[in-house]
């Protein structure tokens, strides 16, 4: 075990060191605050608690910026020291693929958790100082997205390693990273909304759809976000749809967890059997 | 000197059709300074990622430190090995010391030591400088003392000299001297021939894969078909023809106005001297030129591509 955390360090102190963290920090909490200020705006009269707003705005801000983060870390994470030629040299090391492939993958992990972390509790103690009274139900909620966020995070991480560690050419590993992406994030569920509107619900029944919300970790995400608290699932028009899917936050959190370990573990396979 | 550090028994790597290494024999005894020549895609960085277990076989048996190199037994032998690779890049942002305790940590080496290697491949000075600032000789010297961590019982270098200046060869091969003498095994790939006159012990030449000569270089001085030329400068007569001088055998060709070279194999070397010698010339001064290595590796490849 001790090179995986040799390993992970290596990768912290990187990230530290070339102001990945940093930058990623900043952008985060610069656009949770500005979420927040605009959220706070409209809520006095209205009875909605400013946090479960910004809940619904930051976990909207989340489904894109956060797998975008992660693929653009991860993509980078073999196929990139492969060509460098910084991957022989370490494979040379007394160490094991599997453990290159993990200290990698918790050092990255750690670097978006710190980001995600550091700038969205920046947003909520910016929020909860300027308007101290926030019910708990919120805090939970917004503790919950934080959570899952890098659950999110570490999902896509997965994806770019199996991407990164599938491919040879670090640039071929970027724009299959960006596809990842654009399906993911924007493709996959305007084709939904297309495939729902159009089959009038006659072949889509709601065990099918359950089954393709699982199918993508932005789906899992929303649900577990938008849907969780009363008041944010009226807030982001998903309350129809929550009513409507069957899935328990266990079983959604299980996929989101599953979506993480799947990728990851394939990555591992097709690591170990390539020809450096 | 004889035990066997590492061998490679009928070793063959196959991508698709092409053979990258074809059937190769090959061991490294302990203290041995061995150098792999051959041009680019001739099997050199191939065999040497098969000895590190990088590269799985497609037959034959590698062995090195008594495991096979890509087994999980490999481990411990791994720590014994220090390896150089072809156009290491390392990251830009961290320091050379910062880079050097990473790899001493994977080695399991104390960080401490790491000073005394800078030193030894001198760039102690640059140790907390990051390492974009470093130039390219810089950054290969780093990547050698990233080699030589926990005094490696075996090295494989692939090109370690690319990038350096006459002066730094010297003293890497100086260092490379100092390694064997303390029985470690070197094994290096080059292309530059000329330098590896007197600073190795055996010259092992690839070609497509196979090895077509393996030996000392006075060894393949003798197997090559590269001649021996001996040069002839005659004083105050002009060469008209050569071939009238010596007789129509020699081959012999007009250099300058009093200046001719003869040709022979290297084993009629001395025979070709003293006829040279007998024949009653004016001579002011006789050279032999032993053939340089560039030339006999040239030899070895005519013969290659004449079979």
């Amino acid at each position: 075990m001790r090179p995986v955390g040799i390993i992970a360090l290596r990768e912290l102190s990187d990230g530290l060191r070339n102001r990945r963290v940093i930058a990623t920090t900043l952008l985060m909490a610069a656009l949770a605050l500005t979420l927040a200020l605009l959220g706070s705006a409209p809520t006095g009269t209205v009875g909605v608690s400013q946090l479960a707003v910004t809940v619904v705005g930051l976990s909207s801000l989340t489904v894109f910026l956060v797998p975008l983060i992660a693929l653009l870390i991860a993509h980078d994470a073999i196929a990139g020291e492969l060509d460098r030629g910084t991957l022989t040299l370490l494979l040379s090391y007394p160490v094991a693929r599997w453990q290159v492939l993990a200290g990698k993958f918790i050092g990255h992990a750690l670097i978006l958790a710190i980001a995600t972390v550091l700038g969205y509790g920046i947003a909520g103690f910016a929020l909860a100082y300027a308007s101290p009274g926030w019910g708990g139900e919120a805090t939970t909620a917004f503790a919950a997205m934080v959570g899952t966020s890098v659950l999110l995070g570490a999902a896509f991480l997965s994806l770019g390693y199996l991407i990164s560690a599938s491919v040879r050419d670090p640039r071929t590993a970027a724009g299959l990273a960006m596809g990842a992406w654009l399906f993911f994030v924007l493709l996959y569920d305007m084709a939904l909304l297309g495939v729902l509107v159009a089959d009038q619900g006659r072949t889509l029944t709601l065990g099918v759809m359950n089954v393709l919300l699982l199918a993508n970790p932005t789906d899992i995400y929303r649900l577990l976000n938008l849907t969780g608290v009363s008041h944010t699932s009226l807030l982001a028009g998903m309350a129809g749809l929550a009513d409507q899917v069957r899935l328990d936050r266990i079983t959604l959190f299980a996929a989101l967890v599953a979506w993480i370990a799947i990728p990851l573990a394939a990555a591992g396979v097709i690591f170990a059997r390539r020809q450096i | 000197m004889n035990d066997t550090v590492a061998t490679l028994e009928g070793v063959s790597k196959r991508y698709g059709a092409h053979r990258a290494v074809d059937r190769v024999d090959f061991s490294l005894s302990a203290g041995e300074r061995v150098a792999l020549v051959g041009h680019n895609g001739a099997g050199k960085s191939t065999l040497i990622k098969l000895m590190l277990g990088l590269v799985r076989p497609s037959e034959g048996r590698v062995e090195v430190l008594g495991a096979d190199p890509g087994s999980r037994a490999s481990g411990a032998a791994r720590r014994s090995i220090g390896f150089l690779p072809e156009n290491v890049v390392f990251h830009p942002s961290v320091t050379g010391a910062e880079l050097l305790a990473f790899y001493a940590r994977l080695k399991r080496q104390p960080v401490s030591r790491n000073a005394a290697l800078l030193e030894r491949v001198g760039i102690a000075d640059a140790a907390s400088r990051r390492i974009g600032t470093y130039s390219k000789g810089m950054r290969q010297r780093l990547g050698l003392a990233q080699a030589l961590i926990g005094r490696p019982r075996v090295l494989l270098l692939d090109e370690p000299t690319t990038g350096l200046d006459p002066a730094l060869r010297q003293s890497f091969y100086g260092i490379v001297g100092e390694l064997a003498a303390g029985g470690a095994s070197v094994l290096l790939s080059s292309h530059a021939l000329a330098e590896l006159e007197n600073t190795t012990d055996r010259v092992v030449v690839l070609n497509q894969g196979a090895i077509v000569a393996d030996g000392t270089l006075g060894e393949l001085r003798r197997q090559s078909d590269a001649p021996t030329r001996i040069r002839v400068t005659l004083a105050n007569q002009s060469v008209a023809s050569c071939s009238g001088l010596l007789g129509n055998d020699l081959a012999c060709i007009k250099v300058s106005e009093q200046v001719f070279e003869v040709s022979c194999p290297e084993p009629a070397k001395l025979e070709t001297l003293r006829r040279i010698i007998g024949a009653s010339l004016p001579l002011s001064d006789v050279a032999v030129i032993s053939p340089t290595l560039d030339e006999i590796y040239a030899g070895f490849l005519r013969r290659e591509a004449a079979q």
